[in-house]
Order: structure tokens, then C-alpha cells, then sequence
């Protein structure tokens, strides 16, 4: 296939799924590819840049070490700035590429369902993930760290990680890129206590080992483990518990035995407690939780019924799909329908050339590694169709999809463009002793992208 | 010294692909990839070639005798990986 003309791919989003899509094209021997990258922001990366924890740095070397890699090839463009619904349509990619992959995530989440959950002060974990991650839509959402304590649904990972920026160190925040207006609010803040709420046992923990074990190292945050008595450490764990539960298990046991009477913050594992309502004249004053009985697995809330005093309910029980307009959606699901391969599918027919990878297409689980996988079966369905003859040929060349985009997007960020912002993040970084200082305003991104 | 992979580690399984003796897992086309919380490397099988070293793009693999401190317990948890009765099982069927 080298020698023909090359075969014209765009892909929407630019985070992992979308990433890691551009790296199997590439990589696929004998294939002719010419990509082009659609990312609704100035800034690329999606939830490495505004979902891993700024205190994760190593995380996000995946940029540097494997996507931008990619991403500087010469026959790849980044089309920043650009909107897939507002500046080009889902008819127009279809119709302009020999494929397009939609890579856009999950931009919703599971709401608890109770009582209350609109006051304010009642937020979705993941807003305050791209509040403190920068993200330019969220830099405004005003969150209110003035009660001593926060309470947070759902044990996942992400609610490992705002518990720790909630409790770390100001100092330790400082040489993280966390947005500055974070680092502002936890210091104004009187947070002495996050509160975890999971609805099942000390062995259904949703945490990975490495978030969990983390807990035993952040300076001055005691571990509170409540709600479930820990088996004693010389009594043999079932030995039907998955290898992975194990190994929560004695870092819990690690966690209760560690004595710290000196730590001024505490972070509560608060196993087998569900959230029944949340309570407030006009904000959000408490949580009304109820215990919960593990029935063969099971959670099975029980009558005995208490409250929590807090200002800031946090729910983390998963991110959701977003409907994506001009695509079929699985409400069920929350994400883009789907063959569970990588075909976009409207009832049982694969809607020509539409290809969907990452959480949009499975669901929001796993880490960002679970998405070369995810998007190596997409790509694959791509080639395959591609044999089987059965695409359209793209309508357009690479010259014209670029001339039309330019006028629609005056300002358009490009890779040299997105490199100008990228750079002056780091130098102001540079001299702060962090990786880097993010800009959070999109016009101050376009004026630096833009300038001379 | 054999190979670890220790926390940082974000389950993009270049060092399964380079790894000359198959000796890091779960694999793409494993079971339990999709869930996995990070890749292991059978010490038994590791010959220390320090291809996935170069390989990872987190940095996460170190010498076992070179951990960082915080990271020490990793040498047991990638040995320990592969007590798992049904792991060599499932490894010889995805060969």
C-alpha cells in the first residue's frame, strides 16, 4: 500500500485513546497514512494534561516518552482550537477522510440519585479534577474549602487523588503543576478531614494498590480506617480473595497499626456506608449516610442511619459518556454505540467509516495503558474495512480540509503553535522549581500561541 | 538482578512487546489486561536485558537491587504476581 496515494485519517481528541489510535496508523508496516488530530482546546494530551494527579509526574512522561513521538511526524497535523460540531461536522470528517476515530471520553458522570445532591457545594469529583488540573472550562467553578471537612463517594482512584490534594502539604502542591487558583484555596481553606465513603468492604475497595499505598507516605495525614473491622494481621486471608484484594488488605493493616499523633489532617476510609441524602439551607451542610451489611457480596443498607457535618460532597462513583451530537449513543451504556470492537453502529449497521476507541466506547474504566489495547482493536477494524473494501474514498485532500478549517478557525493552534504555549508553561515553571505553570484561560493560551 | 515494575507504571505494554523472553505480563490479549493495575515480570524468567527499561514511557523498572526506597516492596509484589495458581496457565494459552 506504500506506493499509493495515502490513505487520510482524522481522529477527535487527543488524549490516550486518541494518541495511542494515531500510534498504531503510524506504526502499522506498509501503510500510507496522513492524520489529522481535531482537539476542541489549544492544549492536547486530554486526561494526562487535566485528569492524572499533579502530584503523578511520573505519569505523564507517556507525553514526552511515547505520544508527542508521534505526534511530530510530518504527516501528522494537530488541528487545536477546533471544535468537532462547531468549526466541521460529524458529515463533513465523514465525508472528507477515508476514516475518522472518535476519541472524545467520557465528559459526564453517574449522579448518586439522592435527595439534595444539587445544593451547592455538592460536586461531581471530576469537575473538581479539571478545577485543580486547570482545565479551562472548570477554572471558575467556585469550590468551597472553608469546612473542616470534605466527604467524598465512592473509593475509585480518583477519589484517592482528591483526597490527597485535599490533605497534601501546601509546599508539596507548590512543586506540582497544579493551577495556582488550587494551590490559593486549599491555603485559604480549613479542610482537616476528607471522609471516604464506599458502599461495600474492606476487600471491595474500587482503589488500586499503588494510589492506596501512597496514603501511607504523605507527610502529616493520619489514615483512619472505619465502618469495617479489619481481620487481625496473623489470622490467613480467604484464600479465594483475589491476589489484588490481598494486597489491599495488609496495606490497610499497615495503614491502621501506623500511630501518627502529631498529623494535623486525616483522610477516613469509610467502608460499607452509602449516602442517603444530602442536607442544607441553600448549600450543603451534611451528608446523611446509612451503614450497609455485605449480603453475599453485596451491599444492603441497614436502618442504622447517621449524619456527617461537611461543606463539600464530592461524588466519585465513575465518569459517563456524554452523547456526542451526530453519532448514535447507548444511553445504557453512556457511550457511542458500538460493534464492542471499534465500529460505531447505528442499531446493528456499522455507520461507514466511523470508528470510536477509549472510554467513549467501553466505558470509563481503566488506567491510560488500558487504552493501546482499546485502540489497537479499533484501528484494526479500520484496516480491515479498508481491505474488505468497504470505504468511500476521502473527498477532499489534505490542502483543501486544511484551507477550509483555516478560514472557519482563524485561530487555529497548530503543533508549532501549541509548542510556543507549551514552552512558555515550562519556563514559567522552570522558575517556580515545577514542571510547569499552566495556563487556565484559553484567550491567554491563543495570545501566546498567536503572538510573535 | 532481575527486572520490577513498580507504581508508576500506567499498563501501556511496550515492555510486554519488546521483552525477548515473554516474561512480563498480563499482555494485551490476556485475561484480567483490561482491569490490570500495572504489568509484572516473572524474576524467574527475566533474563536482565534491560530492553523494557528503555522501553517504558513512565520510567517505572528498575534493577530489583536498584528500587528507590519507596518502591522496595515491588521486588515481592512482581514475584508474588506469578504465584497466582491460574497466571502461568493463562500466559501458556495466550502464547
Amino acid at each position: 500500500m506504500s506506493d499509493t496515494k495515502p490513505y487520510r485519517i482524522a481522529i477527535v481528541g487527543t488524549g490516550p485513546s486518541g494518541m495511542y489510535s494515531l500510534a498504531h496508523l503510524i506504526e502499522e508496516r506498509n501503510l500510507n497514512v496522513e492524520v489529522d488530530l481535531y482537539e476542541r482546546l489549544p492544549t492536547p494530551w486530554g486526561l494526562v494534561r487535566s485528569g492524572v494527579a499533579p502530584d503523578h509526574p511520573e505519569k505523564k512522561w507517556v507525553v514526552d516518552r511515547q505520544f508527542d513521538y508521534f505526534f511530530k511526524r510530518p504527516e501528522v497535523r494537530f488541528f487545536g482550537n477546533t471544535e468537532v460540531g462547531t468549526h466541521v461536522s460529524v458529515e463533513e470528517l465523514s465525508d472528507w477522510y477515508d476514516g475518522v476515530i472518535y476519541a472524545v471520553g467520557a465528559s459526564s458522570d453517574t449522579k448518586m440519585n439522592v435527595p439534595g445532591e444539587d445544593l451547592p457545594g455538592c460536586w461531581a469529583a471530576r469537575e473538581f479534577v479539571s478545577w485543580y488540573n486547570g482545565h479551562p472550562d472548570y477554572r471558575d467553578f467556585g469550590f468551597d474549602l472553608s469546612h473542616e471537612r470534605a466527604v467524598i463517594i465512592g473509593n475509585g482512584n480518583v477519589a484517592l487523588d482528591v483526597a490527597r490534594i485535599l490533605t497534601l502539604p501546601e509546599s508539596e502542591l507548590r512543586k506540582t503543576d497544579i493551577a495556582d487558583h488550587t494551590i490559593e484555596a486549599v491555603g485559604n481553606g480549613n479542610l482537616k478531614e476528607v471522609v471516604i465513603l464506599g458502599r461495600r468492604g474492606h476487600m471491595q475497595g474500587a482503589f488500586n494498590n499503588p494510589e492506596l499505598e501512597e496514603l501511607e507516605h504523605i507527610e502529616g495525614v493520619e489514615v483512619l480506617i472505619e465502618g469495617s473491622e479489619l481481620p487481625p494481621e496473623d489470622e490467613p486471608v480467604d484464600e479465594n480473595a483475589e491476589w489484588e484484594a490481598k494486597r489491599k488488605l495488609a496495606t490497610l493493616q499497615r495503614l491502621k497499626k501506623r500511630k501518627m499523633p502529631e498529623a494535623e489532617k486525616r483522610i477516613i476510609l469509610h467502608f460499607l456506608a452509602s449516602p442517603l441524602e444530602v442536607l442544607g439551607d441553600g448549600k450543603v451542610e451534611k451528608l446523611r449516610v446509612v451503614r450497609n451489611e455485605l449480603i453475599d457480596g453485596r451491599a444492603v443498607a441497614t436502618d442504622d442511619i447517621t449524619e456527617i457535618d461537611t461543606g463539600l460532597v464530592l461524588r466519585a462513583i465513575g465518569y459517563r459518556g456524554y452523547p456526542f451530537p451526530g453519532l448514535p449513543f447507548d444511553d445504557s451504556r453512556g457511550v457511542i454505540a458500538n460493534d464492542g470492537i471499534g465500529r460505531i453502529t447505528d442499531g446493528d449497521t456499522p455507520v461507514p467509516g466511523a470508528y470510536v476507541t477509549g472510554w467513549i466506547k467501553r466505558g470509563p474504566r481503566g488506567i491510560i495503558g488500558s487504552n493501546k489495547r482499546c485502540s489497537r482493536d479499533t484501528v484494526r477494524c479500520w484496516l480491515e474495512d479498508v481491505e474488505a473494501g468497504k470505504l468511500t474514498t476521502a473527498s477532499k485532500t489534505g490542502e483543501e480540509v486544511y484551507a477550509i478549517i483555516k478560514e472557519r478557525q482563524p485561530e487555529l493552534v497548530e503543533r508549532p503553535e501549541w509548542l510556543k504555549i507549551d514552552h512558555s508553561e515550562r519556563v514559567a515553571g522552570r522558575q517556580q522549581d515545577r514542571p510547569r505553570v499552566k495556563y487556565t484561560v484559553v484567550d491567554d493560551m491563543l495570545k501566546i500561541a498567536h503572538g510573535d | 538482578m532481575p527486572y520490577v515494575i513498580t507504581a508508576p507504571c500506567v499498563a501501556d505494554y511496550s515492555c510486554v512487546e519488546i521483552c525477548p523472553v515473554n516474561c512480563i505480563s498480563p499482555g494485551p490479549d490476556e485475561k484480567g489486561f483490561n482491569d490490570a493495575e500495572q504489568m509484572y515480570i516473572n524474576p524467574d524468567e527475566c533474563i536482565s536485558c534491560s530492553a523494557c527499561v528503555e522501553a517504558c514511557p513512565v520510567l517505572a523498572i528498575y534493577e530489583s537491587d536498584c528500587l528507590p526506597k519507596k518502591y522496595q516492596h515491588y521486588a515481592d509484589i512482581n514475584r508474588d504476581y506469578f504465584k497466582q495458581p491460574d497466571i502461568i496457565q493463562l500466559k501458556a494459552v495466550s502464547k
